[in-house]
């Protein structure tokens, strides 16, 4: 009884901040509301108890990823050019064509997926055996998945030293 | 239906309360500890000796008045102490005291809850953290304290990854994320971990000091450098926040510290027979005693050594530290899949 | 890459600034963090002592010298008392010079003292203020027990010495000397070997020596830089050329260097003062001192080595007046503090702070 409750009102607020992120005028309360947004699905995954997701969700997302971004609206003191009228024309109208097109293949995946049941293969691990989402993450991760986990860390590192040259002065 | 939910609540009620008065009166720890390292005597006019200062304090700042800067971000700037406080606070959900204490006839677990990635947990909160320091910084608008936000937070994020990786070796050694297991790891393994990793150990000491911002780490809050850092534009209650958000932060790096190097509530010696007189001493004494060592170092740190200029800093953190982790953690994972 | 448009900031440290000693205020132009341009604004603590001389006589003046160098009051009194001594050629009793250099050496050590706490409370070791003045204290003890004031002390005469030392009082410095060589190595411990001691210090405010000299530095800020320049040594005054010291000299320039000389003249002060004592001859101690002190028509300068560097006195007197004609100070942090805007080029912002603390300054002297 009390899960769903739980689960609607988070749902509500990740509805809410992600709406609030997108019409908010001044650019760190955008900001804030996506850290806002990013906790609630934390608790959706430990609603789901996948805990060590939700951890690393708040750990990287909230605490990395939207510092960042903090840094950035902070230091770059985004303002609106003067001169800026709201067009309400030709990108409203691309915006809700698009909007309709992810809806119509949203309910086409939900539909397809409803008519046809999943694969019960990598899913047989985790519930019974006792053992932490955290372990079961890490033993897939570098088991089945150990190639496109090596091609993301590859990935990072180049993102970091292509960082560290861009930002060094010049001697 | 108790132990569900009247149980846990009864026990952030304790601890809150605890920790609450605990870091009030810390202030007053660090004024009289400083004050003896520099041969004067230290607060002791209120209450005898000075020990009701920091009711002294708290009235005196609750009754200041409250100034917000004109042109501040309102709401930014209200919330910034409180993201700074909760974090601190909430941290204190996961330590564990005891296993179990006997109150009131009832075998009650001492800690709050013992989540299977408790040590995670203590990382993603720290770096919730950072948090309040940045919109500190920002709210004020004022160009001061936004550079000194920027700076600190920057700072904090550095750090951190020196004390992940140490938490990585801890949970490397221990092989697990809870902390309660942790320490029963300890137990098993008839020693404390500060003996067997001792680079972690003081690799964890000096990040927790950047971590908290405190010397010689605490730059962000030097007077003589900056004028008051992050928080120059706050005053009465929103200013205690922050500096009892750093204090309860202090406290939560020395209970990581007791209870991943130093056993937790482990007895010195846990596995000798012998020594078994000691047992009397219920075991969240022992936590208690250690982690008040670790808050002393901090405050004997404080008044002895220098500060660090910021790029100084910044270099110790990601020159030093960061490869000497990674050092640690590497041979510490060889070695546990050798022997 | 100027992808990006960067301006100067522009950071006013003080008036009022816990760290700039004083009513000092700099103006620093800043690129990031790095200082680019520095402009430095004094006056705020300005006096006139200068004019104010010219009406006061011979005798008054030496009350005004004291409140130049607050912190080293009686060195200032000797210089001035010894420039008029050169104007009129008066001699001055063996005992009194004797007692002159244990005055000025002890106020050597309390203006070191002063400088080391403040020095190691910008850079974040609070607690060497502390010890530093528990030592300061001790010599204000000793100076209020010879004039009876801890600050301002007035305590020298045109021809020699306001009073005697009291009984017992030599024994007391005796006493203090022997704590100072136990105290300092406690100093030494905190700072001299620290790691974080030395990488803020070392490399900061780094000056050749022949460029300290262009720009006239003196006193230990120019001896850091390797110039072996003591008015004690070139030009001594008082009875400093019946004693056996060394000053210390630098090698690298830098503020590490400064500290170490500075460090290293407490203890050759307590060689000066034990050597005093231990020779004090008996006598008077003022000379022959006509009642109303005329001197001839003339000029002269003469300069003492005053614990921040060479003070100087530059006086004209026209032989009729009972006031100098024309009264002249060469403060040693005024000139040092020349070099200030030249140290902190490139350097970051908590340098500064270093810096100034290097320099030893105190803006009743740059002021007047």
């Amino acid at each position: 009884m009390l899960e769903p409750l739980v689960f609607y009102t988070l749902a509500a607020f990740i509805i809410g901040f992600g709406v609030l992120v997108v019409t908010t005028r001044n650019t760190v309360h955008c900001v804030l509301f996506l850290v806002a947004n990013f906790l609630c699905v934390a608790m959706v995954y430990v609603l789901l108890a996948a805990e060590f997701l939700a951890i690393i969700q708040i750990l990287v997302y909230a605490g990395g990823i939207v510092v960042l971004y903090l840094f950035v609206v902070m230091l770059v003191n985004l303002q609106r050019p003067p001169d800026a009228v709201p067009t309400r024309g030709r990108q409203s109208r691309a915006g809700f064509a698009l909007a309709a097109v992810m809806l119509a293949e949203i309910s086409a995946i939900l539909v397809f997926s409803a008519a046809r049941p999943a694969p019960a293969a990598a899913s047989a691990l985790p519930a019974t055996s006792g053992v932490g989402n955290t372990e079961v993450v890490g033993m897939l991760l570098y088991s089945d998945y150990l190639v496109p986990f090596e091609v993301a860390s590859m990935l990072l590192l180049v993102a970091m030293v292509g960082a560290i040259i861009l930002a060094r002065k010049e001697a | 239906m108790t132990s569900t939910y009247l149980l846990p609540l009864l026990k952030i009620v304790v601890i809150l309360n605890a920790v609450l008065v605990s870091v009030t009166f810390m202030t007053l720890l660090e004024r009289k500890v400083i004050a003896w390292v520099q041969v004067r005597l230290g607060p002791m006019r209120v209450g005898p000796y000075g020990t009701l200062q920091p009711i002294a304090d708290a009235i005196k700042l609750l009754l200041k008045e409250d100034i917000t800067p004109v042109r501040a971000d309102k709401w930014v700037f209200t919330i910034a102490p409180i993201v700074s406080m909760v974090p601190a606070l909430i941290a204190f959900a996961v330590i564990p005291f005891d296993r179990e204490a006997s109150i009131f006839g009832y075998r009650v677990p001492l800690f709050v809850a013992d989540i299977n990635v408790g040590l995670l947990y203590l990382v993603s909160i720290t770096s919730i953290g950072v948090y309040g320091i940045i919109l500190a910084g920002y709210a004020s608008n004022s160009k001061f304290p936004l550079l000194a936000g920027l700076r600190a937070s920057a700072q904090l994020i550095s750090y951190e990854i020196a004390v992940t990786m140490m938490l990585v070796s801890m949970v490397v050694m221990s092989g697990t994320l809870s902390m309660v297991g942790i320490v029963d790891a300890q137990y098993n393994a008839h020693v404390w971990y500060a003996f067997v990793q001792p680079v972690a150990f003081v690799i964890l000491f000096i990040g927790g000091l950047a971590e908290t911002n405190r010397a010689p780490f605490d730059l962000p809050e030097a007077e003589q450098e900056l004028t008051g850092g992050f928080h120059t534009e706050y005053s009465g209650m929103r200013f205690a926040l922050f500096f009892l958000a750093e204090y309860a932060n202090m406290i939560v790096v020395s209970a990581v510290a007791t209870t991943l190097f130093l056993g937790g509530w482990l007895r010195p010696f846990p596995n000798v027979a012998w020594l078994g007189v000691l047992d009397f001493v219920p075991g969240w004494i022992w936590f208690l005693l250690k982690t008040f060592v670790f808050v002393y170092v901090f405050l004997w740190i404080r008044a002895t050594l220098p500060r660090y200029r910021y790029d100084q800093l910044m270099r110790l953190g990601w020159k030093v530290l960061i490869p000497l982790g990674i050092a640690n953690l590497i041979v510490t994972a060889t070695l546990k899949v050798l022997l | 890459m100027s992808l990006f448009d960067t301006t100067e900031l522009t950071l006013n440290m003080g008036p009022q600034h816990p760290s700039t000693h004083g009513v000092l205020r700099v103006v620093l132009r800043l690129d990031g963090e790095r200082v680019v341009g520095c402009d430095v604004v004094i006056g705020y603590l300005h006096r006139g002592i200068e004019k104010l001389c010219e009406h006061r006589d011979w005798q008054q003046i030496v009350l005004l010298t004291d409140r130049m160098d607050y912190v080293a009051a009686a060195s200032n009194n000797l210089g001035y008392v010894e420039t008029v001594e050169k104007l009129m050629s008066l001699e001055v009793p063996r005992r009194a010079q004797y007692i002159r250099v244990i005055l000025a050496e002890l106020q050597r050590v309390a203006s070191h003292c002063l400088w080391l706490g403040t020095h190691a409370m910008d850079i974040g070791a609070m607690t060497v203020f502390l010890y530093a003045f528990r030592e300061r204290e001790l010599v204000l003890d000793l100076f209020e027990e010879y004039c009876g004031a801890r600050l301002t002390y007035n305590a020298m005469r045109i021809g020699g010495l306001p009073l005697d030392i009291p009984s017992g009082w030599d024994r007391k410095v005796r006493a203090f000397c022997d704590v100072l060589e136990q105290k300092i190595p406690e100093y030494e411990e905190l700072l001299t070997h620290n790691r974080i001691w030395r990488d803020r210090t070392t490399g900061i405010g780094v000056i050749s020596g022949a460029d300290a000299l262009a720009i006239g530095l003196t006193g230990p800020a120019l001896r850091g830089s390797g110039v072996a320049h003591d008015i004690r040594k070139d030009e001594p005054y008082a009875a400093y050329a019946e004693f056996d010291f060394d000053v210390p000299i630098g090698t690298a320039g830098d503020t590490y260097d400064r500290y170490l000389v500075r460090l290293e003249e407490f203890y050759q002060s307590v060689r000066i003062i034990r050597q005093a004592l231990d020779g004090l001859p008996e006598g008077p101690i003022v000379g022959k001192v006509p009642r109303l002190i005329k001197p001839p028509a003339g000029e002269t300068y003469h300069a003492i080595e005053a614990p921040k560097g060479e003070l100087g006195y530059f006086i004209v007197s026209d032989g009729k007046s009972n006031s100098p004609y024309r009264f002249r100070v060469r403060p040693p942090s005024f000139c040092n503090l020349q070099a200030l805007p030249r140290l902190v080029q490139g350097h970051l912002v908590s340098d500064v702070v270093a810096l100034i603390g290097s320099l030893d300054i105190v803006l009743g002297e740059v002021d007047r």
